[in-house]
């Protein structure tokens, strides 16, 4: 079928047809009863109570039908809310270590320490500051993107052409007119780099707070569906924050492709979108 | 006073590893005028890209100092523009902003960049391609948006390194053409750095030859052949054969040198 698709031309239905396969094999194995329900509820299941969290119809996902909205704006805000506090200040940072040695020396021993601790294990003590609410969660939202994006940012920096800098200098550029004109948007595709991979984590984080630390959103539904032993909600709760990872890298991919449209001529199939 | 004054310069490069030193300049003095078209002809490594970077500001004479319009040169500037070998274009940049880089800079608005970038994109044969970006041009193309960026900073003296070295040779000969017709066009002081003794010859309105290593000045020649420059008359030819001359020496004088080096260590 792969080489049937190959030479036959591939066409926009034909990514589809992978996953309707696997589908199609989950539901029939299900009904057939191979799969217990108890263990793997049949996507058809888990779709109508998928659709209940989210229209309230028939109240078969319990005490949260119809609040699907709720949890996913939830877990959106805090995760907008703690990506964007660490997008902007791993950029800055990142470019004050790129750029000045003594920046460097002094703050990165420190960074390059704090940096393999896996931000999960901040969760005690995110709790003991901030209590159960929003803040814990967004701080390991914020704490899972920095890293990646301010590694990304340095590298970026420290790369930069430097016959560029001196074209810029004879245009009569100072300091800080070069950090603004050629270092940043010279570094824009490292920097969009490290902002995928910080999206990604951010999602992660948002989940594992909202497991432990928090009373709403997606990871909350889907910890709580499992003490309930409705395993419907909880697949439901992991295809939506799936979900919304995809639309959200989406959304960084499109602004990457409309911010680095300049270098579509110069790669293979960079910033396309 | 001349317009540009090298004084008695010497360049001394330290090697801190092997704890060497090594003399690239030699005791150099030097002028140039206004709407000068001078060419710094020399061997590989002689130190002509290293005098032009000290009046670009980059690098900086052991002894002995530079001067342009009276005043001491100690950093990089506007009031210079700066051709390099390779265009070294902001990628991110299409042409006309590229072009008129020095005035966002100064916080000019868009409007007013682009109004005046096109004068220069129209001097260097660009027009229709303003809003394309420095990867979707070909080499000469792009050095030509070089050129007009340096064109638009009005610059007293326009630096050029060796700007056409990289390109292939009949676009070579068309950018010599036209940068004679924009130099005097704009009434630029030009000054230019080749290893070609053909680019020198057709291009500058004085030749000033540089020794092997450490760089010292072998000749200064005044060129006064027609313009555009007959490569075939026998003026040209009588010109190239002589410099061709004092090349072949310096370069066998450098060989020489290195091999007495050579044994001696």
């Amino acid at each position: 079928m792969i080489k049937l698709l190959a030479t036959r031309g591939w066409t926009a239905a034909s990514r589809f047809y992978f996953p309707a396969l696997l589908l199609c094999l989950w539901e029939s194995l299900s009904r057939l009863g191979y799969l217990p329900p108890a263990l793997l509820p049949a996507p058809s299941r888990v779709l109508l109570t998928w659709g209940d969290w989210i229209f309230g119809y028939d109240e078969s996902a319990q005490d949260i039908s119809g609040r699907w909205l709720g949890d996913a704006l939830a877990s959106c805000l805090r995760v907008f809310t703690g990506y964007s506090i660490a997008a902007l200040i791993a950029v800055i940072l990142g470019v004050a270590i790129g750029w000045w040695r003594w920046v460097e020396k002094t703050i990165e021993p420190t960074i390059q320490m704090l940096r393999p601790i896996p931000p999960v294990s901040w969760i005690p003590l995110a709790i003991i500051w901030f209590g159960i609410a929003n803040k814990p969660a967004i701080f390991l939202v914020f704490l899972g993107a920095f890293f990646p994006i301010l590694m990304n940012t340095i590298h970026g920096v420290k790369t930069v052409n430097r016959d560029l800098l001196r074209a810029a200098a004879m245009s009569g550029a100072k300091q800080s007119q070069l950090l603004r004109f050629v270092v940043l948007p010279a570094a824009m595709p490292s920097i969009f780099a490290g902002l995928r991979i910080g999206v990604g984590s951010a999602w992660m984080l948002t989940v594992t707070a909202e497991m432990v630390a928090v009373k709403s959103g997606l990871g909350y539904s889907l910890w709580d569906s499992y003490y309930f032993l409705r395993y419907d909600l909880v697949i439901a709760s992991m295809i939506s924050i799936g979900l919304l990872g995809f639309l959200t890298d989406l959304l960084v991919k499109t602004l990457m492709g409309r911010l680095l449209r300049w270098q579509h001529t110069l790669t293979v199939q960079g910033a396309r979108p | 006073m001349s317009f540009i004054e090298l004084n008695k310069i010497s360049k001394i490069f330290k090697d801190s590893q092997r704890q060497t030193e090594t003399l690239a300049l030699d005791d150099i003095s030097l002028s140039f005028e206004k709407k000068e078209f001078v060419c710094l002809l020399g061997p590989s490594g002689c130190g002509k890209s290293t005098l032009l970077n000290m009046i670009a500001g980059f690098e900086h004479p052991s002894s002995g100092n530079v001067k342009l319009d009276h005043h001491l040169i100690t950093g990089p500037g506007a009031d210079r523009g700066m051709v390099f070998q390779q265009p070294n274009l902001m990628p991110w940049l299409p042409v006309w902003d590229n072009v008129a880089f020095s005035l966002k800079l100064q916080g000019v608005n868009k409007k007013q960049r682009q109004e005046a970038a096109q004068q220069y994109i129209d001097a260097v044969n660009l027009t229709g391609f303003e809003h394309h970006f420095p990867g979707a041009l070909s080499g000469g193309m792009a050095q030509r948006v070089g050129i007009a960026r340096a064109l638009l900073q009005n610059p007293a003296v326009i630096l050029m390194d060796e700007p056409f070295a990289a390109l292939d040779a009949q676009t070579k000969l068309e950018m010599q053409e036209e940068l004679v017709t924009i130099w005097q066009k704009y009434n630029s002081t030009i000054l230019f750095v080749t290893h070609s003794v053909d680019e020198a010859l057709i291009l500058g309105s004085r030749v000033v030859i540089m020794t092997h290593r450490p760089g010292k000045i072998r000749d200064d020649l005044k060129i006064d052949l027609d313009r555009p420059r007959d490569v075939t008359s026998n003026q040209f030819n009588e010109l190239k054969r002589y410099v061709l001359e004092v090349i072949r020496e310096e370069a066998k004088l450098a060989r020489e040198e290195q091999q007495t080096q050579t044994i001696s260590h």
